[in-house]
């Protein structure tokens, strides 16, 4: 407590809105075209995903887990998904399968945490391969699975708009909205605040902590699935290969950006937006200035640097973040 | 009654013929066939490819597994899973095992050219196909990246001429692929004989059909007016294909790819104008071939110095016809 009451006017979270805001500003001067809504849509748009999947690893690193399979489940579950419309499958049963598939692979994952008692880093590492080997080995036979034309009933998913907004900015909205009221208002959800700034205390003081763990994971494993399904609808194909790519440090980022510390307890949903846009307005703002690709990835890692540099000159580690010891 | 007689003549003439027929059927052995086959039995053809399950390597790997069978060479894929490292490790361990033919799908143009090279040190005839690298090798069996890159670039170009915006994208993969290198010259030689075009964005989209969409989505935002996009894998360019789409407007996508079913049945759709296809299956079949060719030259490995490029093969809703692309999923069935 006494961390975060420390941590009180210059916490992450304001740095980074700062930066946000600071480039939203210059981009808006300097560049042509950025400010219209036309160009914001566009810009929300494309990191909605991200956001989904930072809104579902936020549950987790707030109480202090990690889900490094969130993005094997995303991909393969959405691939094996559009793999079964292929094959003549109908598509709500696909869905349903599909989900199933994702929901067991979360539940599984919360099972060896909470009861097998493996550290979540370990556990979900391993599912993340096994999950990745499972699905390519005897679900999926192809790197990148195309969109049946029988699907395109559920194409409005990704491709959709309602009252001139994309639909993934319309989910994106809704997961956070819903995540939100989850933390702050359901007992689960503050018990998760709870588990995380101090798991011996809030299993002493009779939380279950064991099914909550499981609750998170499939929490988790959903809003993968969701995210897998808007990607795939979008793009009309699932490339199973984004599971070997660097997403997965891109969704801790924008959680871990945002504020949402690694040693738990810390942030909400309001964080994992603010990361999320300042990860938007730089690939926008990039791309409209046609920065070549190696100075972007250049650009995109200094500025993140920059925004943890900054946090750790305003807020040194204390004592107690030093002992409990980040993941 | 005459004829008749004519019915008999042909009669008696064909049983004749018949009989000459098996006279000469006694047979006679081609001196050549036994060496033939012993050139290859027990040889051993190794492929590293970027990754399996794309439609381009298991193309590749079908016809060459069919060749290995029939001829009874042993045919071993070692597959990286997009990892540079996990391939590098794989050449390695085969310089090694010495397999007497590498046939090697690079990444990009410098990974694997010091491991190219001491394998061939070694005596391993090794073959780049697709992607090629820094170091030439015995044999290149791939796409001609520059040949393409200007169709690509001449078929935008051609859309979108007087009249039109003239602002053009080009959408890239990973820029330093062998691929994207080749491509992104072809480009610039058609663009530099045509000054009134005007290149608005040049962006890669990392083979990522998501990121595709939402550059070009910003591009599109940027340029309203855009005439055309030149992108550079089928895969990835389904993306750009959505964010097109989603806009409303007629922008000209062209693209590049294996010419699987999916590139035939988007330009149905109309989702890409023009696809510039290098086979796969034909370039299998000269992958094998140059197995062949460097096996029955007897030359040593580094000897030979052969480059074939797959005549590329233009699919537009006028060139269209069932059988014109390839289907992965059969060979997977």
């Amino acid at each position: 407590m006494l961390g975060r009451m420390r941590r009180g006017s210059w916490s992450q979270e304001k740095i980074v809105l700062l930066i946000a805001i600071v480039l939203f500003c210059v981009f808006s001067l300097f560049l042509n075209g950025f400010i219209s809504a036309g160009n914001l849509l566009t810009l929300v748009r494309g990191v909605s995903t991200l956001g989904i999947l930072g809104v579902g690893m936020a549950f987790l690193v707030i109480g202090r887990g990690i889900d490094l399979a969130i993005v094997a489940i995303y991909a393969m579950s959405a691939a094996w998904t559009l793999h079964l419309a292929n094959g003549g499958v109908s598509i709500p049963l696909a869905m349903l399968i599909g989900y199933l598939f994702a929901l067991s692979a979360g539940i599984l994952n919360g099972v060896l945490i909470a009861y097998v008692e493996i550290p979540a880093l370990f556990a979900t590492l391993g599912m993340a391969s096994f999950v990745y080997g499972f699905a390519r080995y005897a679900l999926v036979p192809l790197y990148v699975v195309y969109m049946p034309a029988s699907a395109s009933g559920i194409a409005w998913i990704g491709g959709g708009f309602v009252a001139g907004v994309p639909t993934p900015i319309l989910f994106f909205a809704l997961v956070a909205l819903l995540g939100f009221a989850f933390l702050r208002f359901t007992k689960p959800g503050r018990l998760i605040y709870a588990m995380g700034d101090n798991f011996a205390a809030a299993r002493i003081s009779g939380a279950p902590v064991r099914p909550i763990i499981v609750l998170q994971y499939a929490i988790s494993a959903t809003i993968a699935y969701l995210a897998g399904m808007i990607t795939a609808t979008a793009v009309a194909s699932m490339d199973t290969n984004v599971t070997n790519s660097s997403m997965i440090y891109d969704i801790i980022l924008v959680v871990v950006l945002g504020g949402i510390g690694l040693s738990g307890g810390r942030g909400g949903i309001r964080n994992v937006i603010v990361g999320t846009l300042l990860i938007g307005i730089l690939l926008n703002g990039m791309t409209i200035m046609n920065i070549q690709y190696t100075l972007q990835n250049v650009i995109r890692s200094l500025i993140l640097l920059i925004a943890i540099v900054i946090d750790s000159v305003v807020n040194p580690r204390d004592e107690q973040i030093s002992q409990q010891g980040d993941i | 009654m005459s004829r008749r007689n004519i019915f008999t003549t042909i009669a008696v003439a064909l049983s004749f013929a018949g009989m000459v027929g098996q006279v000469s059927a006694a047979g006679i052995d081609d001196p050549r066939r036994a060496d033939y086959f012993k050139t290859f039995t027990g040889k051993t053809i190794a492929f590293v490819p970027v990754t399996m399950g794309i439609d381009l390597t298991e193309g590749w790997a079908s016809v060459l597994k069919k060749q290995a069978d029939h001829l009874g060479m042993k045919f071993e894929i070692r597959d990286p899973h997009f990892s540079a490292d996990a391939g590098a490790q794989a050449i390695t361990s085969l310089i090694s095992e010495k397999p007497d033919v590498l046939i090697v799908h690079n990444p990009d143009v410098n990974s694997y050219a010091k491991l190219l090279k001491r394998a061939e040190e070694a005596g391993i005839h090794v073959i780049q196909v697709n992607m090629r690298s820094n170091y030439n090798s015995d044999v290149y069996v791939g796409a001609d990246w520059i040949g393409i890159g200007e169709a690509e670039t001449q078929a935008i170009v051609d859309r979108c001429g007087a009249g039109t915006s003239q602002k053009v994208a080009i959408l890239e993969g990973q820029p330093t692929s062998g691929s994207d290198s080749g491509m992104m010259k072809g480009a610039e030689n058609i663009l530099a004989k045509h000054p009134e075009i005007k290149l608005v964005a040049n962006q890669a989209g990392e083979w990522d059909a998501t990121k595709a969409r939402s550059i070009i989505s910003t591009v599109i935002q940027q340029n309203p007016d855009l005439c055309g996009v030149v992108g550079f894998w089928d895969v990835m360019d389904l993306g750009a294909a959505a964010a097109i789409k989603e806009s409303g407007k007629s922008i000209a996508l062209v693209t590049s790819g294996g010419g699987e079913q999916m590139a035939c049945d988007n330009v149905e759709k109309g989702a890409f104008q023009e696809e510039i296809a290098y086979p796969v299956l034909q370039q299998g079949q000269d992958l094998a071939d140059m197995v062949s060719v460097v096996l029955e030259s007897g030359l040593p490995a580094g000897k030979e110095k052969v480059v074939i490029y797959t005549p590329p093969l233009k699919i537009t809703k006028d060139t269209l016809r069932p059988g014109l692309c390839w289907s992965a999923k059969a060979l997977k069935n």
